[in-house]
């Protein structure tokens, strides 16, 4: 029994270029097992941690090294209290918002983004946004329905040389247009963070000069689910054939930016559309808006015959 | 997710099966919890979208424009009603003339008249002028969501049991309905 916990334990200093003679351990397990009756895997630790302290290795080399903890992709990520490696790219890093908290954004991998925290204490190495990561036992936690990882003392940054390439799942909706939700058609955009102004103001700056842009919150109904949907000005353009300018123009004529609204409203809803792009939480980012084609006749003969069964 | 808003789903009903429907309720005595018409088929609509044939139309208001419209579809009609609380709905409405393919997007309201019986009828969301390919593609989907429906009914579904409990439901009248539907488009 000791002798194969020594063994195990030989074997990972040798790895790391230490040759420790294996009586020399397994002397010290068996004087704390035998002699001063320490369960097993106290010993274990105990003898472990001694060796490491000894050579200067970094504790959690060792028991990463375990094997316990696997590696994951973002979209495997769906509890909380897990411990997890992840090799992720930097996505973004926010101004963060206590002191407690060193770093915090998102990381990325192709399967999605998620939020991390990395804590002041952690004492880790500082990220760089745009960077790979090999990110070795970190915990997943969730914070308002949302899923995000803490970077702790236990865990390990690695550099990679990799650049990882972020990627969303694309998915597929396709439904009715029921709804067009307001903020969308004409708006305009805070200069300072992008973010829409609601009468001119802006929840994070005030009152600001703000830029035109385009954009619909559009709702698509299959009759089954509810799907929102984000579209951008460039797919704003394309679907209702409306330029900015133009908008713009419309909104000066008639002295009211809500009439692009209305237009757009006019244009789209009632009308069965496919959307495809990424989902972020409750909405398809969308890249593609295509109204679905007339059913051929044979489609419907299909449809009956299904049906009938 | 968990307390957060969710939107309610558009349902599809034909206009037999709405016009058989009477059972209406809220899942709580909040004044602000959504109110429910539960069909024969045990759809539990709060919000729904019909695609259909405006045939005519009609401000019966006193003062204020009040319209009250009928929009068709292939197995009957659907009352539509938009008053000053519908603006965007009423003034579609006064500006239209029949016949035309709409699409309403709406909340299902009941009415009890003196002798008890109950009249369902529509208070728009939103009207909009659509293509007959839009309301083939709506009658098919309805049809389909129909049939669904009715497969459903022996399911331990609690909207299921409850619809079949209320209107001892038929399974083969809406079947028939949905499929008849489905055959109306192809002699078009």
């Amino acid at each position: 029994m000791n002798i194969e916990i020594a063994k195990e334990i030989e074997e990972f200093f040798s790895q790391k270029g230490h040759n420790i003679p294996i009586s020399e351990i397994e002397s010290r397990l068996d004087k704390l097992i035998n002699e001063f009756k320490v369960p097993t895997e106290e010993a274990r630790r105990s003898v472990v941690n001694y060796f490491l302290k000894e050579y200067n290795i970094p504790r959690g080399d060792f028991f990463v090294q375990q094997g316990e903890t696997p590696t994951v992709k973002v979209s495997d990520i769906t509890s909380e209290g897990k411990w997890i490696n992840i090799s992720a790219k930097v996505a973004q890093l926010w101004d963060n918002s206590h002191e407690s908290i060193d770093q915090a954004g998102l990381i990325g991998d192709e399967t999605g983004t998620i939020k991390f925290v990395k804590w002041a204490k952690a004492e880790l190495p500082s990220l760089v946004e745009g960077k790979s990561y090999m990110f070795k036992n970190v915990v997943t936690d969730s914070y308002q329905e949302r899923f995000n990882i803490k970077f702790n003392r236990t865990s390990l940054i690695e550099e990679i040389q990799e650049d990882i390439e972020i990627g969303t799942l694309s998915v597929e909706f396709s439904g009715a247009m029921v709804g067009i939700q307001v903020g969308s058609g004409l708006i305009k955009r805070c200069p300072e963070c992008n973010r829409a102004l609601i009468k001119g103001v802006c929840g994070e700056h005030g009152k600001v000069e703000g830029t035109y842009d385009l954009r619909i919150k559009a709702v698509v109904d299959d009759g089954m689910s509810a799907q929102d949907a984000l579209i951008n000005r460039e797919i704003s353009e394309q679907l209702t054939g409306i330029t900015l300018d133009e908008a713009k123009q419309m909104a000066t004529e008639a002295l009211d930016q809500e009439v692009v609204l209305e237009k757009f409203k006019e244009m789209l809803l009632g009308r069965y559309y496919l959307v495809k792009g990424p989902k972020l939480d409750r909405n398809i980012l969308v890249e593609d808006i295509s109204l679905l084609p007339p059913l051929e006749s044979d489609q419907i003969d299909t449809i009956i015959n299904q049906m009938e069964v | 997710m968990a307390g957060q808003y969710t939107r309610e789903v558009a349902y599809r009903i034909f206009a037999q099966e709405f016009r058989d429907s009477d059972l209406s309720f809220k899942d709580s005595n909040d004044q602000y919890s959504p109110q429910y018409l539960l069909t024969p088929t045990g759809a539990k609509v709060n919000r729904m979208l019909i695609v259909g044939t405006l045939t005519e139309k009609e401000d019966i208001g006193n003062e204020a424009e009040y319209w009250r419209a009928r929009v068709v579809d292939p197995t009957g009609a659907f009352l539509i009603y938009a008053g000053q609380y519908q603006p965007e709905a009423a003034r579609v409405m006064a500006d239209i003339e029949a016949p035309q393919y709409l699409a309403v997007v709406g909340k299902p309201s009941t009415f009890q008249t003196e002798d008890g019986t109950i009249l369902t009828s529509v208070r728009p969301e939103s009207i909009h002028i659509v293509d007959a390919p839009t309301r083939d593609r709506w009658v098919v989907e309805t049809a389909q969501r129909t049939i669904e429906r009715v497969k459903d009914l022996d399911s331990d579904n609690p909207d299921s049991v409850r619809a079949k409990e209320h209107y001892n439901t038929d399974a083969s009248v809406y079947r028939q309905m949905a499929l008849a539907a489905l055959e109306s488009l192809k002699t078009e």
